[in-house]
């Protein structure tokens, strides 16, 4: 059974210190109900995340009472991936016609400050100053810069585009350009990343109504298919975040994983797809995950980047949202919030961001703590 | 004279005139673990023995830590004295790469594949006093 996804919507991300997480997640699922002309009770079953936001079941509080099962997922950043993958299954196995995946999240400001007791790490990891996500990401693109002799202008110029995408996106948090100059030059937070390469932790939510593909048209003149879904954690030898210590030897990390299993699921390769969302939790990130997601090889992105491909007006248009960078990442939202762009992309309803000469293909990719991946492959 | 305590016990040798960190070898695959565990990270055996990690690798990537961290890290600073530290992956040849702060903490200072080697030193004060030591690698 094919899955198509016939509803979507988004509460603006950011900060809303009238709302809730719960409430800013109900929003969003009240949206996507409508733009599939269904009512709440005609769910049959629900999936959802939060990290900070409390229960994602709670959303039955905020939207009747009617009984469905409704199971929360808990993945890192690959939460919403999670919860989608987890609906598309359900609805695979012929289980549910027609279900609704939630993400929404509210954080405090300021960097994440994990504990590692929760990862199986001794305390000692956290108050000698090394359990930092940052620290991680700014340790990978250095040695990546390296490797593939990439230079600092690179990162400063996936910052300009995130917020050049982000300022054309009415639902962004940052709604801003910023000038190359003053991100490169902005305050240092861990070398080579200045302030302006790191998302933030923000809020905001997304819902989509999910069904069975035979159905689709009952509800949406346009639904978007689920090609391909995969999700995968790392195996011994890559390099993640949260790790006093890795192999000597390095594999490829979750994301070529996931990757390859989607792309094999949906029967395509990255040279077909129009539009695409990858993990930017830094620039570097977004560089790096060009090649892991098989957009590129390896030292690549350089030369790419330059030519003005991952621009919306690009042969290789990336995070046509603004990203993490412009959107900021509650955890339990944003994987669905790349999703909810990719169908907007793929609707060609994007308006002043929108992809031009109507995309048929997209992809989205998100990456998390502890190592682990969620790739979707989306069709017109 | 105050005491000198470790940060965590089994993490490295204590006390000691040449110390070295402890690690885990997995006695059916071989691979390397940092800190000890009781179980092989690569296969999952349980047949895992401590051994002494070599003092002296290379250094396999670094950056620099711009602003005070929140808890849990838990230093002597104050967002006044707090001072940009160094944290990097040293590949201790044989073993394993292992995750460290570094004495160095400038960018000049750092560069991929520089020896480095093992110190340790004190970290902060606990509350009677004493002298909390932990690890740290410096440029050779």
């Amino acid at each position: 059974m094919d899955v198509a996804i016939v509803g979507i919507g988004i509460h603006p991300f950011g900060r809303t210190p009238e709302r809730t997480g719960l409430q800013q997640g109900a929003y969003a699922a009240r949206l996507a109900l409508k733009d599939a002309g269904v009512e709440w009770k005609d769910m049959q079953f629900g999936f959802g995340g939060s990290a900070s936001a409390g229960s994602a079941d709670a959303l039955v509080n905020e939207l009747g009472l009617t009984g469905l099962p409704f199971i929360n997922v808990a993945n890192g950043c690959a939460t919403g991936g999670s919860s989608l993958l987890s609906a598309y299954n359900a609805i695979k196995s012929g289980e549910y016609d027609i279900g609704l995946v939630s993400g929404f999240d509210k954080h405090d400001r300021g960097a994440f400050n994990a504990d590692p007791k929760e990862l199986g790490i001794g305390e000692w990891y956290g108050e000698t100053g090394m359990m930092m996500t940052t620290q991680f990401f700014a340790m990978k693109i250095q040695r990546y810069m390296d490797m593939y002799n990439i230079s600092k202008d690179t990162l400063a110029k996936v910052a300009e585009k995130a917020f050049i995408n982000g300022s054309k996106n009415p639902n962004a948090w940052r709604r801003d350009p910023i000038a190359l100059e003053e991100i490169a030059n902005a305050l240092m937070i861990s070398d080579p990343l200045t302030k302006y390469m790191f998302c933030a932790p923000g809020e905001g939510g997304v819902g989509l109504v999910l069904c069975r593909a035979d159905k689709a048209k009952q509800y949406n003149d346009n639904p978007i298919y689920l090609k391909g879904a995969a999700f995968r954690s790392r195996r011994y030898g890559s390099f993640e975040v949260f790790a006093p210590s890795q192999a000597l030897e390095q594999v490829d990390g979750p994301t070529v994983d996931a990757s390859k299993a989607a792309f094999e699921m949906a029967g395509v390769g990255p040279k077909d797809i129009d539009v695409l969302q990858l993990q930017d939790t830094e620039s570097g990130a977004e560089i790096m995950h060009m090649a892991e997601n098989g957009f590129c090889e390896h030292g690549e992105q350089e030369q790419l980047i330059n030519s003005g491909a991952t621009q919306i007006n690009g042969s290789m248009p990336i995070n046509t949202d603004g990203g993490c960078l412009a959107n900021g990442e509650p955890i339990g939202a944003t994987g669905l919030r790349q999703v909810y762009e990719t169908c907007l992309q793929l609707r060609h309803q994007a308006g002043d961001h929108q992809v031009p000469n109507e995309p048929q293909l997209g992809y989205t990719h998100v990456y998390g703590a502890p190592g682990i991946s969620a790739v979707t492959v989306l069709q017109r | 004279m105050s005491t000198q305590l470790p940060i965590a016990e089994g993490l490295f040798t204590w006390p000691s005139e040449n110390p070295a960190l402890l690690g885990s070898r997995c006695q059916s695959c071989g691979i390397a673990d940092f800190p000890v565990k009781k179980s092989c990270m690569a296969c999952g055996s349980e047949d895992v023995t401590t051994e002494e990690l070599p003092r002296r690798g290379k250094l396999w990537t670094w950056t620099i830590q711009g602003f005070m961290p929140k808890r849990p890290y838990k230093s002597d600073e104050t967002m006044e004295t707090f001072r940009p530290y160094g944290v990097g992956y040293v590949e201790l040849p044989g073993a394993i790469c292992v995750e460290s702060r570094l004495v160095e903490n400038t960018p000049e200072q750092l560069k991929i594949g520089m020896e480095m080697e093992l110190v340790v030193d004190t970290f902060r004060h606990d509350e009677d006093g004493n002298e909390v030591v932990s690890f740290a690698f410096k440029a050779v």
